[in-house]
This record gives structure tokens, C-alpha cells and sequence, in this order.
């Protein structure tokens, strides 16, 4: 087993539910012959042929409706959009129809559609490439939204979100695409959805994150236990619905709470985190909530990006600050 | 579509289109060029006829319940009754039917119970959960928006070598729309099993078709998408039923998608929450009556002698009666309990929603 990057992973996954299923289609622009701007459906067509791995006319409209009506087909469609900030036309029938197809028509047409997406900033890509609105899509009900942090939970999320009976938006961390490496074992096992993953225990103060902030995160829990502070770091990973058990009862264990994401902060999903906190671990609290992310700007381009993004240092001095205060 | 000569130097034109206009019946009944062969099946043509005056009776009970407080807004067919009605009778049981909100008419000839039609315009997703066939799409309210659904349905079609058809319904509005016409441009990419039917009523709430677009017609929209569109007199069911015959017949064999505009005028108002004599004269509406779809069937099946004054009134009878029946069905039906709004939120209710479902029911605060 060698070690994979996380676009890698995507490309495994994808391969492995087109093989294991005839119904999964591949659809966006670009995706065929070419495999995608990253590369995520790379030898996708050749293998699978130019039916089910289909360049779609340039219309990301287009493409999120196509996947509704091939959905209440039976089929597994897995769309691509290019960019987060190509995803919005498709708001209207993530909204009006593929969230609530199943509501409407009390379970007689049903959505199970994917819909991938890079996300986030960090790559000193152009205008409009750098999006990290993940909040808009949890805030729909009927529909999940998932994003990994490692290769590993890449393909198995991947795989779970394909097979998964509703409609997931399916967020790619951009910036660690080919950044994260690790082994991944291609044996068709998804992972759960709708499910945290503590990837460090520790009791002194909990750090919530998710996607390619991880590696932030991560770095910070590190430069924490050289102080002395252990740091709890969850993976949130299905942001819509979120494990609320998880984050509360690692908030109960710690006291302190820390939410780190690179979306602006005002009605960012850390306000999700922050307000259920408040609501039912208010007496575990040791410390005010903290909630570091990107700040209320439009997304800098490439020369400003990187003082828009949660660093280390500022992930670091939220924790120290929360376990100062008592 | 008229070509339209540019001081052109001699440059040579590569390419040049047309769109044809469809009408048997004029609006007096009398016919205008050589039925086609399904009209000389009288029971046929009295199903129309008879399909299309129980749409204009249940409207009109409709209207009649919103008025007095037991339904909620309703979209009345009046005057279009011919389009949705002689589309669905072209279609087989397993194609699959794309509405937008005021084509009762289709959903009716397909099976779905007037009672469950009352039920979605009350308020109650059940009416969604129909006894129409059972991959048919319910009503539309986002105008136009059901139209990618429809190109994704018919690739489904084709990928699977299904012999289906896909029928994506939808009016003038819709045309304006980038989701018809992405849904178009891609159908005629792949030559996909689909018809598209726009119901040119001549306005989309209080805009006239002049303020909608700058075309001739609605049907040479198709030609920019690599298909045939055509004009057809929507107000005469026989060229409506003939149109969707042939459409349908060439998408399921193969041919890819038609275009369907269906000319003819709305004679109510846009909704019941509506009063369309703010933007359009009654005079216009009244010169409209004269080409009304029912009147002019009857007149042609009377001349015919296929249909007398003895089945025209047992008819208004049968209707009555059936209207009446599903209006005690639609007020007997006991609201849904208010947690089962978690029912088919997902095919499994995540469990951090239990909480919120348990206090609708009534179980204990979240």
C-alpha cells in the first residue's frame, strides 16, 4: 500500500463506485478526456466510457439539475463543479429541488445525487477560485455536506456520500488536493457520515475544525502540547447534519472550546458550533467560545489570501487565551 | 423563422430555418386542412372533449373552494385546457411528465385523482404522492427549473436504452429562463428522448409575451439548441394531440428532442391571488373567448354527429358528480401530524433531529 494524495484518493473512490455500481454517473465539465482541472476523474472515461463520464456543456446550472433528474431515475449521479465559486448557479435546484424532491413527494422520488466542489482558498488561483461558503449549503435541510481532511477520509466519505439515498454537496479541500498524502487502502470501505473524527484526544481544550484548516489545526494542537496543553482536534466532516454528541461531550471533558474555520466568520458555521455550546454545555464552560476564521472580507486574491486564512499562531493564541481565562 | 437579409455583400448563408405553424380546427369546428388518422376515432376524440370539460369543471370548483376559504392559491387552465390534455394523451404510461403548476390537465388524463390535486393546492405534500404513474415529477413552481430535470431524465432514457420519453411542460415565462435553455442546448447535444412544451398563453402573470422576448416565435428557440420547434394552435386539441404524437414518436425512436410551442390564451387570471384586469383590458379578454378549445371541439363533434345534446348534458352531470365526490374526499382528509414534516426529510432522519421531531409530536421540549 503506498501513500496517495487526497485528489488521489477522490480519483480511487469515484473509479471504485463506478465499478462496484453501474448506475454511478460522472458528469461536469471538463471531466472526460481531460479528468477534471484537477484531475479528480482522471482515466475515468477511458475506463468507464464517454456515457457514464460525460462532459457537460459549460452550465453548472445545468449540471446540478441534470443530477436531480437522473436521481429520481435511480441513477447515482456524482457532478463537478470546477470551483466553489462556479457552485452558485446551481443554489436554486440544491434549494427548490434536490433537497426536497424526497419532502415533496413524500418519499415516491428520492435525490441520491453528489455534487464535488474544491473548496477554499490557498492556491493562488484567480478570482471566484478561492470560495469557502459551506455555511449557505449546511443551512439547507434534506441535504448533507460533507468534507474530508485526508486522503483516507476522502475516498471513504466519498464512497459513503455516493451510496448515501439523499443529495450530498461533496467539498474538496483545494489547497491540500495534493498536500496531504497517506495510505489508503482500496477496499470499497466507506466511512460514516454524519460522524466527527477525534484525531487527537486531549483534555485541556477542544478544537473544532474541518477540510484543509485541519492542517492548521493540527500544527497548533502540536505547538500546544509544547506548552503543556493537550488539545482535543475534531474533524467535523459531515457539517450538515453535524455530530452534535461529539463536539458536546468533548466540551463537557475540556471546558474550552476553539472553532477554526477560513470562512468569514459572521453566520460561518463556527455560530452553528458556538450557539449549540452555549445552548447545552453552557455550565462546562471554562472559557468564553473562540471562533477563529477567515475575517468579514471578500476573499483577498492571491497577494492578501494568506492574511484572510486562520494561521497557526492565531489558532495557537485563541487556545492559550481560553486556558488562561480560568 | 423568416431569414433576415443582411446587406451581406454576396456573403453566402450556411445556414437558413423555418418553424411551422399546426392547426386543424378552426375556432368555429370547421376544419382547415386534412385531420390526422386518430380523428376519425370518435371515442378518442370524446375522451378529449370529455377530459378537457372535467378540467374546466374542476376549476371551477377549485376557485370556488379557494374563494370561500377551504383551498389555497389555484392556477386555473381556462382557455389552455387543450394543451395539457392533448399532450398527456399522446404519452404512454411509462414516459415520464415534467409539469409546471397549471397543467392539471395532464396530470388528471395520467391518472392522479382530483382529490390529490386538491390536496397539493390545500397545502398538503401527500397530493405529491399521487396515483399518477409513479416516476412522473409533481408540479413545478420554480418556473422553468424542472426543465434540467427533464434533460436528465431522458439521459437516464438513453443510457439505460429504455424506449421512453420524457415531456417537460412549462409557459412563456419559462423561455426567458437559462434553465430551459441549458436544459435544451444539452437534450440536442445528445439527442436525448425528450419533448419540450412551452404554453404560450400570451403572459406570465402581468407580462405580455412582447416584453418576454424579441422572436417571432417561441418555437424557433429550439433551432438555437439543434432541434425542431414548432407552432401549434394550442386552442385546438386535435393539432395539440397530433404534435405531441409526432414529437414523441421521433424522440422515442431515436430522432432526440422537439420543441412544442403551444399558442393560445389565457382567459383567467394567473393565480386566485391574482386580478389580471390591473394590465390587460376585459375587452381583450372577451375578443379571446371566440377561440376558446371546448367550443370549438363540441362544434366540430356535433357537425360530425359524434357527440349530441344528451351526452353534453349527462357529461356536465358526470362531472359535477366527480368533482364533487373528490371535494368531499380533499375536506375529509385529515391534516399530516406536524412531526411527520421529519418524515421524508432523508431517507433516514439523522438522529440530531430526533429531538425537534419528538417535540412537534408533542414527546418532551428539545
Amino acid at each position: 500500500m503506498s501513500e496517495i494524495t487526497l485528489v488521489e484518493a477522490v480519483n480511487l473512490a469515484l473509479a471504485r463506485a463506478m465499478e462496484d455500481d453501474p448506475d454511478v454517473v460522472v458528469l461536469g465539465e471538463d471531466v472526460g478526456i481531460n479528468g477534471g482541472v484537477f484531475r479528480a476523474t482522471v482515466g475515468l472515461q477511458t475506463r468507464f466510457g464517454a456515457e457514464r463520464v460525460l462532459d457537460t456543456p459549460l452550465a453548472e446550472l445545468l449540471i446540478s439539475g441534470l443530477c436531480v433528474g437522473m436521481a429520481a431515475q435511480g441513477l447515482k449521479p456524482v457532478g463537478e463543479i470546477q470551483f466553489m465559486g462556479f457552485l452558485y448557479p446551481c443554489i436554486d435546484q440544491l434549494v427548490n429541488h434536490a433537497s426536497r424532491i424526497r419532502n415533496r413527494t413524500q418519499g415516491r422520488l428520492t435525490c441520491p445525487m453528489v455534487l464535488r466542489t474544491p473548496h477554499g482558498a490557498g492556491i493562488r488561483a484567480p478570482e471566484h477560485h478561492s470560495e469557502s461558503t459551506e455555511a449557505m449549503l449546511a443551512h439547507i435541510p434534506g441535504l448533507r455536506v460533507v468534507i474530508p481532511s485526508s486522503p483516507e477520509r476522502a475516498y471513504g466519505l466519498l464512497l459513503a456520500a455516493i451510496r448515501d439515498p439523499d443529495p450530498v454537496v461533496f467539498l474538496e479541500p483545494t489547497r491540500i488536493y495534493r498536500a496531504a498524502k497517506g495510505e489508503v487502502e482500496d477496499n470499497g470501505e466507506a466511512l460514516p457520515l454524519d460522524v466527527a473524527f477525534v484525531l487527537r484526544e486531549g483534555r485541556d481544550v477542544t478544537l473544532i475544525s474541518w477540510g484543509a484548516m485541519l492542517k492548521e489545526t493540527m500544527a497548533a494542537a502540536d505547538a500546544l502540547a509544547a506548552d503543556g496543553i493537550a488539545a482535543e482536534v475534531i474533524d467535523l466532516a459531515t457539517l450538515k447534519p453535524y455530530d452534535e454528541a461529539t463536539v458536546l461531550g468533548s466540551v463537557a471533558k475540556t471546558g474550552r472550546c476553539i472553532i477554526v474555520h477560513e470562512a468569514t466568520r459572521t453566520g460561518g458555521f463556527g455560530a452553528e458550533i458556538a450557539a449549540l455550546i452555549a445552548e447545552r454545555a453552557l455550565t462546562s464552560l471554562l472559557a468564553p467560545v473562540t471562533r477563529v476564521t477567515g475575517y468579514d472580507a471578500v476573499i483577498p486574491m492571491a497577494r492578501l489570501e494568506q492574511h484572510m486564512m486562520p494561521s497557526v499562531d492565531r489558532i495557537v493564541k485563541a487556545a492559550r487565551q481560553a486556558c488562561q481565562f480560568s | 423563422m423568416a431569414s433576415k437579409k443582411m446587406a451581406d455583400g454576396g456573403l453566402p448563408v450556411v445556414a437558413r430555418f423555418e418553424v411551422r405553424h399546426r392547426n386543424y380546427l378552426a375556432p368555429d369546428g370547421s376544419i382547415k386542412r386534412p385531420l390526422p388518422a386518430f380523428a376519425s376515432d370518435a371515442g378518442l376524440l370524446t375522451a378529449l372533449y370529455r377530459a378537457m370539460m372535467l378540467l374546466r369543471n374542476f376549476d371551477r370548483k377549485a376557485v370556488a373552494l379557494q374563494r370561500t376559504g377551504r383551498l389555497g392559491t389555484y392556477a386555473v387552465s381556462l382557455g389552455q385546457e387543450a394543451v395539457s390534455v392533448g399532450v398527456a394523451s399522446a404519452m404512454r404510461e411509462d414516459d415520464v411528465l415534467l409539469p409546471s403548476y397549471r397543467d392539471n390537465g395532464a396530470l388528471i388524463w395520467r391518472g392522479v385523482k382530483l382529490e390529490e390535486i386538491l390536496l397539493f393546492w390545500g397545502g398538503d405534500e401527500r397530493g405529491n404522492h399521487f396515483s399518477g404513474p409513479v416516476q412522473d415529477f409533481p408540479f413545478c413552481v420554480p418556473v422553468g427549473s424542472q426543465a434540467p430535470h427533464a434533460a436528465g431524465v431522458a439521459y437516464a432514457f438513453k443510457l439505460r436504452k429504455q424506449p421512453r420519453v420524457a415531456i417537460c411542460m412549462f409557459g412563456d415565462g419559462a423561455t426567458s429562463k437559462g434553465d430551459v435553455y441549458e436544459a435544451m442546448n444539452f437534450a440536442g447535444v445528445h439527442k436525448l428522448p425528450v419533448v419540450f412544451v412551452a404554453t404560450n398563453n400570451q403572459w406570465a402573470i402581468s407580462v405580455p409575451l412582447r416584453l418576454q422576448t424579441g422572436c417571432e416565435t417561441l418555437a424557433q428557440k429550439a433551432i438555437a439548441a439543434g432541434f425542431i420547434g414548432e407552432q401549434v394552435d394550442g386552442s385546438d386539441v386535435v393539432a395539440m394531440r397530433a404534435a405531441a404524437e409526432d414529437a414523441i414518436a421521433a424522440a422515442r425512436d431515436g430522432k432526440g428532442p422537439r420543441f412544442i410551442e403551444a399558442v393560445t390564451y389565457r382567459l383567467g387570471d394567473h393565480t386566485t391571488s391574482d386580478d389580471a384586469l390591473r394590465y390587460r383590458s376585459a375587452d381583450e379578454v372577451q375578443a379571446r373567448w371566440k377561440e376558446e378549445p371546448l367550443t370549438r371541439l363540441r362544434s366540430y363533434l356535433v357537425g360530425q354527429k359524434m357527440w349530441s345534446k344528451a351526452e353534453e348534458e349527462q357529461l356536465a352531470a358526470e362531472c359535477h358528480e366527480r368533482v364533487e365526490a373528490a371535494v368531499e374526499r380533499y375536506l375529509a382528509t385529515e391534516p399530516r401530524r406536524p412531526e411527520s414534516m421529519f418524515d421524508h426529510l432523508y431517507a433516514d432522519l439523522p438522529g440530531v433531529y430526533a429531538a425537534q421531531r419528538r417535540e412537534l409530536a408533542g414527546e418532551g421540549d428539545v
